[in-house]
C-alpha cells in the first residue's frame, strides 16, 4: 500500500536531506548568480577605519584560526591585505594558531602577484606562530620584539626594515584579528584592548559574532567583518569580488534550505501528530 | 613542602601580577616582563609534553593491540612524518611539510570536517527541531530571522530583514551576552583569589 505523503515525509532517510543539501550549496558555487550585497554597519565601520589611515601608515593582522575554517577566513586574510596594500599601507602579521602561518604565506604569495612592487620586510613581514596565548597577547604589549624575536622564516627581527622602531601595540595604528575561537579576538578585546588602548577590528567566524558583538557594541571592537558574508560586503567594498561574494550566494540558499526543513519537518510532525491523536 | 612551594609560588606570582597591572614603574615592568617569557615557554614546554604523553598513550595501545588500535598507528606515523619533514627540511612555501602535509592532507581534512556540521545541522533541522513549546516558537521565529536577515537572499524578500536583525543582535543579544560574560569574569576572579589565596587546591592533583 502506497504511504500517505506527510508520512513519507516523516520517516525520510536523512541520506536524502544530505544529497539535497549538497545540491543546494554546490550549485551556486559552480553558477554564482551574485546576489546584490550591501554592507552592514560593522563591515563598514571596518571599511571606513583602514580607510581613515594614513599611507605608511604600520597595521598588525592576527591571523588565528586553523584549516578547518578556511573558507570562512582565509578569504578575509585576502581581503584585507588586498586593502592595505591598496592604500600602501605596512603590515606585520602575527599568528596565535600553530596552523595558521602557511595560509598566511599563501595570501601574501597572492598579494606579490596582484602587487609586484610590494617587498618583503619592508611593506610586510610575516612573524609566524607564537605560543603563549594571553602571555603572548600582553607580552606582545609590553615588548613585540621580545615575544617575537625572529620572523616566519628565522630572519632576526632587529635586522628587518618595517620592524625598526617597533616597540609594541602603540607603534600600531590598527590590530586586524582574524579569528575563529581561543586565543583570538576576545583574548585582545580581554587583556589587549583597554590595558594598551588598541585600534581593535576583527573578523570574526560567524559562530563568534553574537558574542563578540557585545564588545564591538561597547566600542572596544571598533569595526567587524561578520562571517562570511560581512566578508563578502567588505570584498565588494574594496571592488574586489573574490572567495567571500561567491561563498554568499551558496551560504543564501543553504540558509534558505534549512529554513524550508525546519518547516516541512514540522509540518510533517504536526500532520502525524495530529493523525495519531484521531486515531486514539 | 610539596604543596607549601607550589602555593607559595602561585601566591607571590599571582599577587606580583596584580601589582604589576597597577604600578607603572619600569622595574616593576621589566619583572612582569620576565615572567611573561616565562609564561610563554612554559606553554611551549607543555607542549612537548603532550607530545610526549600521546606518543607513550597511542604506542602502547598500538603495541597490545587494544580497542581501535590501527588508528593509533596512523597518529604515530603522521606525528612521526611531520615532525621530521618539518624539522630537518623547514615549513616554509615549497617544502614537503608546507606543500604536501600540511595543503594536501590537513587542509583538506579539517575543512571536510567542519564542512559536514552543514549536512548534521541540515538533517537535525528537519528531524529533530520541533516548536512544541511557545520558547520553542521564539526560537524558531529568532534563527528564521536571523538566517534570512543574514543572507543577500533576505534583503530582497524583504528591505528591513537587515535592521531587524541588528536589532536582535544589538539589543537582546548584546544584552545576554553582557550577563554572561559579566558572569564569566566575576567567576574567574573568585577562582583567581582562592588559588592565589591557597582555598582552591585542585590544580595540584590528588584529592584534596
Amino acid at each position: 500500500m502506497k504511504k500517505p505523503f506527510w508520512e513519507v515525509i516523516s520517516t525520510l532517510d536523512k541520506r536524502w536531506i544530505f544529497l539535497s543539501v549538497f545540491i543546494v550549496i554546490t550549485l551556486p558555487i559552480l553558477f554564482p548568480i551574485n546576489l546584490p550585497l550591501k554592507a552592514s554597519e560593522p563591515v563598514k565601520k571596518f571599511y571606513e577605519n583602514i580607510e581613515s589611515l594614513p599611507e605608511g601608515s604600520l597595521v598588525m593582522i592576527s591571523d588565528d584560526y586553523d584549516p578547518g575554517s578556511k573558507a570562512e577566513l582565509y578569504p578575509m586574510t585576502e581581503s584585507v591585505m588586498y586593502h592595505i596594500f591598496k592604500k600602501k599601507l605596512r603590515v606585520v602579521i602575527v599568528s596565535l594558531y600553530a596552523s595558521s602561518p602557511p595560509m598566511t604565506e599563501r595570501a601574501l604569495n597572492v598579494m606579490r602577484t596582484l602587487f609586484p612592487n610590494i617587498k618583503e620586510g619592508v611593506d610586510y613581514v610575516n612573524l609566524g606562530y607564537k605560543d603563549g596565548r594571553e602571555a603572548t597577547i600582553v607580552e606582545m604589549g609590553r615588548a613585540l620584539q621580545k615575544a617575537f624575536p625572529t620572523d616566519f622564516r628565522g630572519n632576526p627581527v632587529g635586522n628587518i626594515p618595517i620592524m625598526k622602531g617597533v616597540e609594541n601595540y602603540n607603534s600600531f595604528k590598527a590590530l586586524i584579528s582574524i579569528s575563529v575561537g581561543y586565543p583570538g579576538t576576545k583574548e585582545y578585546v580581554q587583556y589587549a584592548q583597554g590595558r594598551f588602548n588598541i585600534n581593535l577590528l576583527t573578523g570574526a567566524a560567524a559562530v563568534s559574532v553574537p558574542e563578540y558583538s557585545a564588545y564591538y557594541n561597547a566600542g572596544q571592537i571598533k569595526g567587524m567583518l561578520t562571517g562570511i558574508t560581512g566578508a563578502g560586503e567588505y570584498e565588494d567594498l574594496i571592488g574586489r569580488r573574490a572567495l567571500a561574494a561567491k561563498a554568499t550566494d551558496a551560504l543564501s540558499f543553504g540558509h534558505v534550505f534549512i529554513i524550508f526543513l525546519i518547516l516541512i519537518g514540522n509540518v510533517a510532525w504536526f500532520t502525524q501528530r495530529h493523525k495519531g491523536a484521531s486515531h486514539e | 613542602m610539596k604543596r607549601t612551594v607550589p602555593i607559595a609560588i602561585l601566591f607571590i606570582s599571582g599577587l606580583f601580577m596584580i601589582v604589576q597591572y597597577l604600578v607603572p614603574h619600569y622595574r616593576v615592568n621589566d619583572a612582569a616582563g620576565v615572567i611573561q617569557q616565562w609564561a610563554i615557554i612554559i606553554t611551549a614546554a607543555a607542549t612537548v609534553l603532550g607530545v610526549a604523553n600521546l606518543i607513550r598513550v597511542s604506542l602502547d595501545q598500538a603495541l597490545t593491540k587494544k580497542q581501535d588500535w590501527m588508528y593509533k598507528w596512523v597518529i604515530l606515523v603522521a606525528l612521526v612524518v611531520t615532525a621530521v619533514s618539518g624539522i630537518f627540511w623547514g615549513v616554509e612555501p615549497g617544502t614537503f611539510c608546507n606543500d604536501m602535509i600540511y595543503f594536501n592532507f590537513y587542509t583538506p581534512m579539517a575543512s571536510t570536517m567542519y564542512a559536514s556540521l552543514a549536512f548534521f545541522i541540515a538533517s537535525a533541522a528537519f528531524r529533530a527541531f520541533r516548536v512544541r513549546s511557545w520558547q520553542a516558537w521564539l526560537l524558531a521565529l529568532t534563527a528564521v530571522i536571523v538566517m534570512l536577515g543574514r543572507v543577500p537572499f533576505g534583503r530582497l524578500l524583504w528591505g528591513d530583514f537587515p535592521s531587524l536583525v541588528d536589532w536582535i543582535m544589538n539589543v537582546p543579544n548584546t544584552v545576554a551576552q553582557r550577563a554572561i560574560l559579566i558572569g564569566a569574569a566575576m567567576g574567574a576572579v573568585s577562582t583567581g583569589l582562592k588559588m592565589i589565596f591557597g582555598i582552591e587546591r585542585s590544580w595540584l592533583g590528588g584529592s584534596e
